[in-house]
């Protein structure tokens, strides 16, 4: 079974929507309990933190399990990320705001957690619409570069999580301490000890590095980055 | 889902208790097509829908039970809105030593042991002494009283206690003349509170009002709401309602009333006291550091509603803060 292949990626599509369902699914039956919008608010947004971390969990297994069937799911978390990021945004803007603009404008500028949080999905918002093959011919090298800011996402993320919270850290820290390790693991001595696996990765056909790297044609340099 | 103003909710469609108690039922029983049943459950079957309502309820607390000789609310006292349903007001809890999240004080309550249950009285006051909560209720008569709880989370309720003056309670043991502040304390018991085993807050719990603020009419010490005794989840067998305040004022389980000279510490006023003050009046103007508290959400609806200054209860106590600035003293 193709791993990688097409098939398999609707799959990780359709598991990966699977907690939004099981939240239409709670609407429905009137199980989204007394706080429904903090449910849905919660709910997104850790779905959103989970995808993220998923995310950046792939490279690491890659080089140092080499799964590399995994790869091309990468662009599929990524989306999946910004996707419940963006519905986690939306529920707060529907129904805690309702709409007032304005207060978007104030909240972002004075209560740095929307700070962080709002930067955090601009930045997944800008990583999604380059994360096609055109922008990553338009941009070349750049675009790993740019792609990189999936690193800063990891950071605000997680900050944003703990610093909504009244006094209990546990429930963000265990986010933020996954997030960490997921970061060190790209620091680059980490990188080169782990990362025998991956040696031949570079050379190999282009046609098995589904979807990502050296997408500009150079040669010699792995643009692989996260 | 239908959401009205509470403008538009006439005084006459207020739900009855039956229907209140068994929202969640109703609506179950109702999609099953057995809705007419549930209509015509009696008040005693609302009174026990904990053992009716089978799995799918949380465990509750077992001793709650219905409360007899409960005078009604009088007007003044008595507010006009749709009180929030018995599940909701029992489900959504702010009760760290029961857990933090909201859904923990009603999985964890039945650890609670509420009987026996005595308070200690001390500190300025003519007599002091441990008082059994029997004694300490028997000498006053039950009231309801149907009051606004806002959160400083920006979520609120109408929730019907019942429970006795604090001012009585107060009176009956004689302040001094050097009493001006009054002192709370909730049980400290990492057995019975399994929330006290991690420090998320100072253990026990204490929350303070001054001596005027104590004396108030409107405050009370509540022992039950919705015409039942208090689930462990909402500070079973004791707590405080001081409902122009913000909810974490409402101290829960207490075991200790000090009446002092000097303000006395809260709690949550020493973990951040940038963010909660030792007045905590609701006031839309004055935002938490870190959210607005123009609005607020009413559990029930999905939609933010104005908060008002004193949470509605200006005309009564605004003239408690008289020359104070609110901006300050928060």
């Amino acid at each position: 079974m193709n791993l990688a292949g097409r098939p398999a990626r609707v799959s990780v599509w359709a598991l990966g929507l699977l907690p939004l369902l099981a939240l239409l699914w709670d609407f429905a039956l009137d199980g989204l309990g007394p706080e429904p919008v903090e449910r849905i608010t919660h709910h997104t947004g850790k779905w959103a933190l989970r995808m993220l971390l998923l995310c950046l969990a792939v490279t690491p297994l890659r080089r140092g399990l080499g799964w590399r069937t995994l790869q091309p799911h990468r662009r599929t978390l990524g989306l999946l990320a910004f996707t419940y990021a963006s519905l986690h945004f939306a529920t707060y803007l529907v129904f805690d705001l309702d709409f007032r603009f304005g207060e978007l404008a104030e909240d972002v500028q004075k209560r740095p957690y929307i700070t962080v949080g709002f930067a955090t999905l601009a930045l997944l918002a800008l990583l999604a619409v380059t994360s096609t093959r055109g922008w990553m011919r338009r941009l070349g090298r750049r675009w790993t570069k740019l792609h990189r800011g999936v690193y800063l996402a990891a950071v605000g993320a997680p900050v944003h999580f703990a610093w909504s919270v009244k006094a209990d850290l546990a429930e963000p820290l265990v986010y933020a301490s996954v997030a960490g390790v997921l970061l060190a693991l790209r620091l680059r001595p980490l990188t080169h000890r782990i990362g025998r696996s991956d040696a031949n990765y570079a050379t190999l056909p282009r046609s098995t590095k589904t979807g990502i790297g050296n997408p500009s044609g150079t040669k010699g340099e792995t643009t692989e980055v996260w | 889902m239908l959401i009205r103003k509470a403008s538009d909710i006439r005084s006459g469609e207020i739900t009855e208790p039956e229907l209140y108690l068994r929202r969640r039922d109703f609506i179950r029983s109702a999609a099953l097509g057995a809705g007419s049943a549930a209509v015509s459950a009696p008040i005693l079957t609302a009174c026990f829908a904990d053992e009716q309502a089978g799995a799918e309820t949380p465990p509750r607390a077992r001793a709650v039970r219905a409360l007899g000789d409960v005078r009604p609310a009088p007007p003044e006292y008595r507010l006009d809105e749709r009180p929030t349903s018995y599940e909701d007001a029992t489900t959504y809890n702010n009760f760290y030593e029961l857990g933090t999240d909201k859904g923990d004080p009603a999985r964890n309550a039945h650890k609670l042991r509420t009987e026996p249950w005595s308070v200690v009285v001390e500190g300025e006051v003519g007599k002091p002494g441990r008082i059994a909560l029997e004694d300490l209720i028997a000498a006053h008569a039950l009231e309801e009283r149907v009051y606004r709880m806002r959160c400083v989370e920006a979520w609120s309720m109408v929730i019907p206690w019942v429970g006795i003056p604090l001012g009585d309670v107060l009176r009956r043991v004689e302040p001094t003349s050097k009493a001006r502040f009054v002192a709370f304390e909730t049980l400290l018991d990492p057995e019975q509170l399994p929330g006290q085993r991690r420090a998320i807050l100072d253990w026990p719990y204490q929350e303070g009002l001054r001596l005027d603020e104590a004396m108030h009419p409107l405050s009370i010490l509540a022992v039950g709401m919705y015409g039942r005794t208090l689930p462990g989840q909402n500070g079973a067998p004791l707590r405080l309602v001081v409902p122009w305040k913000y909810g974490f004022k409402g101290i829960k389980s207490i075991v200790r009333i000090r009446l002092q000279s000097r303000q006395p510490d809260t709690s949550w006023n020493q973990s951040a006291p940038r963010e909660y003050g030792f007045y905590a009046n609701v006031n839309p103007e004055v935002d938490h550091p870190r959210w607005s508290q123009a609005r607020e959400r009413r559990i029930g609806e999905w939609r933010k509603r104005p908060s008002l200054p004193f949470n509605g209860y200006a005309d009564q106590v605004a003239g408690l803060y008289r020359g104070m600035d609110l901006r300050k003293s928060f």
